[in-house]
């Protein structure tokens, strides 16, 4: 697996192409996901995820995936689980201080992004990993992740009109509504 | 004893005699202080004493090298009774965040001003290799967290502090080993966590570190953050030779392990290559100051730095 995970890093470019791909496709899904309902796919989505990541990248399914900012060198396999390496025990060479056989996952993380488009994505300061994710797809938060921002912004709308009209929604609730509104009760929406 | 709570001098973060120092463009003296395996408050203070006489502020360290002796807390807590500047250093391998933010705001109550925030050696190269590694933050992860702590008031939780935690926030960088190409944008990534100074692991390879450092100046890292270079006497070739085999993260040319072999009295040349470093560094545009670690050599400190010359502009 080691020398599969190698080959993705030194082939970060064509890598990020397919994710970026993949990304738009669970966010294209999130519509059909939500009808059938996240919680009933999660497991299988989970599983097929950990199949395919842990050949190509050693994954250990942490549900946070970092990958396009890593230089697609996964950083759960550094020993430290470092989210913004390399530490400053790196061996000459570039090998890794707790495991000196491996490559330091971060010396090859940031070779890896060197070669990406997005590569400059590795200069963002990232934060720990929730440990109460393990386990889950990140693929399905990719795509909750959107359908929440696209959420928020029709919150967003309106609430703008409510509080434009303040008047008006104090008489007639529903002439500027706030509550939460079931799909049914929406034309539109799915 | 301890202080009030009050805001810092205008301009500053926290009330730390570092911070004053550099920022009033001044070299900045820092020392570490070997921790005792002992309860006994008097082993810190011999530790200490000459140290004090030289160093702005003393690092107390964090079970380097992931070897077990009294917590860096603890020695801060005692450094600052008897009046002394401790940066107090926090490493990621042993503490999870809730107990690393908690001993934070402890810490700061105590009148602890400086942190350093380090990810720390991996358990395997200390003496209880069994230990369970933590790592749950990594050191910019950290920096972050008591950045949002101090400016934001807030845990990481969200939850509010009543009275943050004012503290100069400080972070170690490795300029002499791979992947040399990155080691200055990674100081770039901690800076834009929260980095207001960097002390620097051991550096012997003068070479290597200038081209290093003419890599920050062009990225401009210089203006952001005050880079503090890592020296330290070698006592003998032996001992350079075992530090760069068995200790992570420590690079000693051959050159100056040679030099070390055909002195006569290596005790002496390892305190003049010291010497000469500390005399070199400050030549180099921008290092603001040298952070001093002299293991088992604390008694040396004030001596190097006195032959150094880099104080001698400073009033007293």
């Amino acid at each position: 697996m080691y020398r599969i995970r190698l080959f993705a890093i030194r082939h970060s470019r064509s890598f990020e192409w397919i994710y970026k791909r993949l990304e738009r496709a669970m966010i294209a899904l999130d519509p059909l996901l939500g009808k059938i309902g996240y919680d009933r796919v999660e497991r299988p989505v989970a599983f097929v995820e950990k199949c395919v990541k842990t050949v190509l990248f050693d994954c250990k399914m942490c549900g946070q995936c970092v990958l396009s900012s890593t230089g697609m060198s996964c950083p759960m396999n550094c020993p430290k689980q470092l989210r913004n390496g390399p530490c400053g025990g790196v061996r000459p060479g570039g090998f890794c201080e707790v495991k000196p056989d491996m490559k330091c996952v971060w010396a090859l993380a940031w070779d890896g992004a060197s070669r990406m488009k997005g590569g400059a994505q590795i200069h963002t300061v990232l934060p720990p990993v929730e440990r109460n994710l393990e386990g889950s797809s990140s693929w399905l938060r990719v795509s909750r992740e959107k359908a929440a921002h696209l959420r928020k912004a029709r919150e967003k709308r309106r609430t703008a009109i409510a509080d434009a009209f303040p008047d008006a929604r104090k008489n007639e609730p529903s002439a500027a509504p706030l509550a939460e509104e079931p799909a049914q009760a929406v034309k539109g929406s799915k | 004893m301890s202080q009030p709570y009050s805001a810092p001098p205008e301009g500053h973060v926290s009330h730390s005699r570092l911070e004053r120092v550099l920022r009033s463009g001044r070299f900045a003296i820092t020392a570490e202080l070997n921790p005792p395996d002992s309860a006994d408050p008097a082993d810190v203070y011999e530790a200490a004493r000459p140290l004090g006489e030289v160093a702005d502020a003393i690092n107390a360290t964090d079970a380097s090298g992931a070897n077990c002796h009294m917590s860096s807390i603890g020695i801060s807590a005692l450094l600052t009774r008897a009046g002394y500047s401790p940066v107090y250093q926090i490493s990621c391998r042993d503490r999870n965040r809730i107990a690393i933010q908690g001993d934070v705001l402890g810490a700061a109550a105590m009148g602890v001003s400086n942190v350093l925030c380090l990810t720390g050696d991996g358990v395997g190269v200390g003496d209880q290799p069994g230990a369970k590694p933590v790592f749950d933050f990594d050191s910019l992860s950290l920096l972050r967290t008591i950045k949002t702590m101090r400016d934001e008031r807030k845990f990481l939780s969200g939850r509010t502090i009543k009275n943050p935690p004012q503290l100069f926030l400080g972070a170690a960088e490795n300029p002499c080993i791979p992947p040399y190409d990155w080691r200055p944008e990674r100081l770039a990534k901690k800076v834009e966590a929260g980095a207001e100074y960097i002390q620097t692991n051991y550096i012997y390879d003068v070479p290597l570190f200038e081209k290093f450092m003419a890599r920050v100046r062009d990225l401009g890292l210089d203006k952001k953050v005050y880079i503090l270079a890592g020296v330290g006497p070698l006592a003998s070739a032996r001992a350079a030779r075992w530090m760069r085999s068995n200790v992570p993260g420590i690079h000693v040319p051959d050159a100056v392990i040679d030099r070390m072999e055909k002195a006569e009295k290596p005790g002496q040349e390892g305190k003049k290559i010291c010497v000469e470093l500390i005399q070199q560094m400050r030549e180099i545009a921008g290092v603001s100051g040298v952070h001093v670690m002299a293991y088992r050599k604390e008694h040396e400190v004030s001596e190097i730095i006195r032959e150094s010359g880099v104080l001698a502009s400073r009033k007293r």
